[in-house]
């Protein structure tokens, strides 16, 4: 690649202009060419407008808090004075999709291992494509499937927990318990919407793997899994780690699927196994009908932390893959 | 001849066998059936129901035995390797409960609401607690939202794909590239909160579809970008050169060679975007302002469309509006399914070989 840079683009694109044409551009050239650099450039004024626009609204609403925003737990925007925090909101987004990915990494790495090296080849294409059918389900559907089938089926599991490990604090519960509307189906629903991208993201990597890594291996004695310790997983390791910060980052902001499962309440508790438990996506969700305009105004406070969180997760997973595409040192 | 030189083999150097002991290939079957079995006897016996506990038993049950009876006969590498085989399929065929089972679901309790009643009605003046009534309202919503964002989203989407693949080498292009692909991951709330603050809050104008359909461009403009970069990508660079050396514009060669050649892939990213946006529900929250009235303007008054239509009726008590939703969710699943497959179809038919 490095040797072609003088004829061609990075991208491996066609060859720069003023090679082919020298100076003589055409007119119709100039006009496209400011065309599509406009557009990409609007684009970064959109996500420019997004920081600018919800802070401009955030401003207020942090001079009318009477309380501190962030360690703020209970959300009364409305009343008088106007007490809100994020404290409660920020827990539960972090419980929840921690919890997420918890689950749904090693599944979806143990998919992406399954798709790029143990399924024959043949069937491999069309299973990997069931497995992004999962994304293509909406997050809505995903709500009322979670909250009217799969937490019925999930309060055994729950009980279980929660009457054997109830010493540890994640699963201590009260005598009576319903088990439903709990962080615990909340992360669970979160983890299969989030398990598409992981092991989407996976997969390529390990697909990337070069040949000549893996029949090392093998010539070596290796069986197949030492064969994916040695050569497949460390050399998809930063893919790992980036596959891992995007479902984080798509666990963050899911909002719908949440707000029908948790039975919302402004705590901070490490008990999974009660309901209760906020997110920022679901309390907007919810709180939007009957804010007022300081509501509002807070509501969009709280969106605006959630914008740069996703923000900065989102950023330090594409780090994460665009540094290995640079050091990869394959091939 | 040969069968005694292996035998010779194995059992030359001194009588060590130079070829390790395995388990027999019947082993893992008999063991499956062994496990199934053993489960279903404790079943039998001891107070445990229900189909999904036999199941992961069983399955705890067979990994237990194999993993143990390799080690006795193949060694502990042998006895990690089939674990791991094992705990891979495992991961795969786990994917597939929820996928079945939300497929499952919502067949089995929308398809008796989808009939043409349902279809051809909306909500209007229809109580929470009455059966009746219709998604057409919702149709004509999603449908039309949909529409505004894909003519809004496409034409965007092609020309920064065009830059970032064609003219962009220097630090724009960088940027773009880095921060469509941050963009991709914007909750789509967010993107709700930031047209709600512009369209409503600054510009004073009132909840319709339109302003949805402005918080879906921005959720389907970066999915479009990255696929239809990924198909520029792919265009021969030979193609380019030859219809340079006739002479032809830049421009004109993207718009004549560049882009037909890449269409059929194209056209799946688009179709992949559009099913991607039209089922998203928390920008629709806020924007759409929602009704059981059939709108078909979506630049005044209030819209309803299929995912705020399921999450309303989902949200009330009465086993009436549950069943609606549901109806819904079937609908909705249904023309996202139809344009994934029409994608994927697409792509396959019309591959540039």
């Amino acid at each position: 690649m490095t040797q072609m840079t003088e004829f061609r683009s990075p991208h491996g694109g066609p060859p720069a202009d003023s090679q082919i044409t020298g100076k003589a551009v055409r007119a119709g050239d100039r006009i496209f060419r400011s065309l599509t650099a406009g557009s990409s450039i609007l684009l970064l004024v959109v996500i420019a407008g997004i920081a600018v626009f919800l802070f401009s609204r955030t401003v207020p609403a942090l001079r009318e808090d009477s309380v501190n925003f962030f360690t703020e737990r209970t959300w009364f925007p409305d009343s008088s004075p106007s007490v809100f925090g994020i404290a409660a909101l920020a827990w539960g987004t972090l419980l929840s999709s921690v919890l997420a990915l918890l689950l749904a990494l090693p599944i979806g790495v143990g998919i992406a291992l399954f798709i790029a090296h143990y399924a024959p080849r043949r069937l491999a294409t069309g299973l990997g494509y069931l497995v992004d059918l999962l994304a293509a389900v909406p997050s809505v559907v995903f709500g009322l499937w979670g909250r009217d089938f799969l937490v019925p089926q999930m309060v055994g599991i729950s009980r279980f927990l929660g009457e054997n490990f109830g010493w540890i604090p994640f699963f201590a519960t009260p005598d009576s318990q319903t088990y439903t509307q709990t962080m615990l189906n909340a992360g669970v629903v979160l983890a299969v919407m989030i398990l598409p991208i992981i092991s989407a993201v996976c997969r390529e990597v390990f697909l990337q793997v070069p040949q000549g890594h893996i029949e090392a291996a093998m010539a070596l004695g290796a069986t197949r899994w030492e064969t994916m310790r040695m050569a497949v997983l460390p050399f998809g390791r930063s893919g790992m780690i980036s596959a891992a910060m995007l479902g984080l980052g798509r666990a963050l902001g899911e909002t719908v699927a949440v707000a029908l499962i948790l039975a919302t309440s402004y705590d901070i508790s490490l008990h999974i196994l009660e309901p209760g438990g906020n997110t920022f996506a679901a309390n907007i969700a919810l709180q939007y009908g009957f804010a007022q305009s300081t509501g509002i105004d807070a509501l969009i406070a709280s969106g605006m932390v959630l914008f740069v969180i996703t923000l900065l997760v989102n950023m330090a997973a594409r780090w994460v893959i665009a540094r290995r595409a640079a050091f990869s040192g394959a091939n | 001849m040969a069968l005694l030189q292996i035998n010779s083999a194995r059992t030359s150097a001194g009588g060590a066998t130079l070829v390790s002991r395995t388990l027999p290939r019947s082993a893992v079957p008999l063991l499956a059936v062994l496990s199934c079995g053993l489960v279903a006897l404790l079943f039998a016996v001891a107070p445990f129901g229900g189909i999904g506990g036999y199941v992961v038993l069983s399955g705890f049950v067979f990994v237990l035995l194999q993993t143990a009876s390799s080690f006795a006969v193949e060694g502990r590498r042998h006895a990690l390797d089939r674990f791991a085989s094992t705990m891979v399929y495992a991961c795969f065929l786990i994917a597939l409960v929820p996928l079945v089972s939300v497929v499952w679901k919502v067949l089995s309790q929308g398809s008796g609401m989808l009939d043409g009643n349902f279809l051809t009605h909306s909500m209007r003046n229809v109580g929470v607690s009455e059966t009746g009534g219709g998604i057409y309202h919702g149709m004509i919503g999603t449908l039309l939202q949909g529409l505004i964002t894909s003519l809004i989203s496409i034409p965007i989407a092609l020309l920064v794909a065009v830059y970032l693949v064609e003219y962009g080498a220097g630090r724009l292009a960088r940027t773009v590239t880095f921060f469509v692909d941050v963009m991709t991951g914007i909750p789509s709330i967010v993107a709700g909160l930031f047209i709600y603050t512009v369209w409503i809050l600054i510009l004073g104008f009132g909840r319709a579809g339109f302003p949805a359909a402005l918080a879906l461009t921005i959720l389907m403009v970066p999915t479009v970008v990255r696929s239809t970069e990924e198909m520029l990508k792919l265009v021969p660079n030979e193609l380019r050169e030859a219809s340079y050396a006739l002479g032809v514009p830049k421009w004109r060669t993207i718009l004549r060679i560049v882009i037909p050649t890449a269409l059929p892939g194209i056209i799946t990213g688009i179709m992949l975007g559009i099913a991607r946006v039209i089922g998203e529900t928390a920008p629709l929250l806020l924007l759409i302002g929602g009704t059981d009235s059939i709108n078909f303007n979506p630049f005044s008054g209030p819209q309803s469309a299929l995912p705020i239509l399921i999450y309303d009726q989902a949200g009330r008590p009465n086993p009436e509006a549950i069943d609606r939703a549901w109806g819904a969710a079937l609908a909705l699943i249904l023309i996202v399914m139809i344009l994934n497959l029409a994608a994927r179809l697409v792509a396959r038919l019309t591959r540039v070989r």
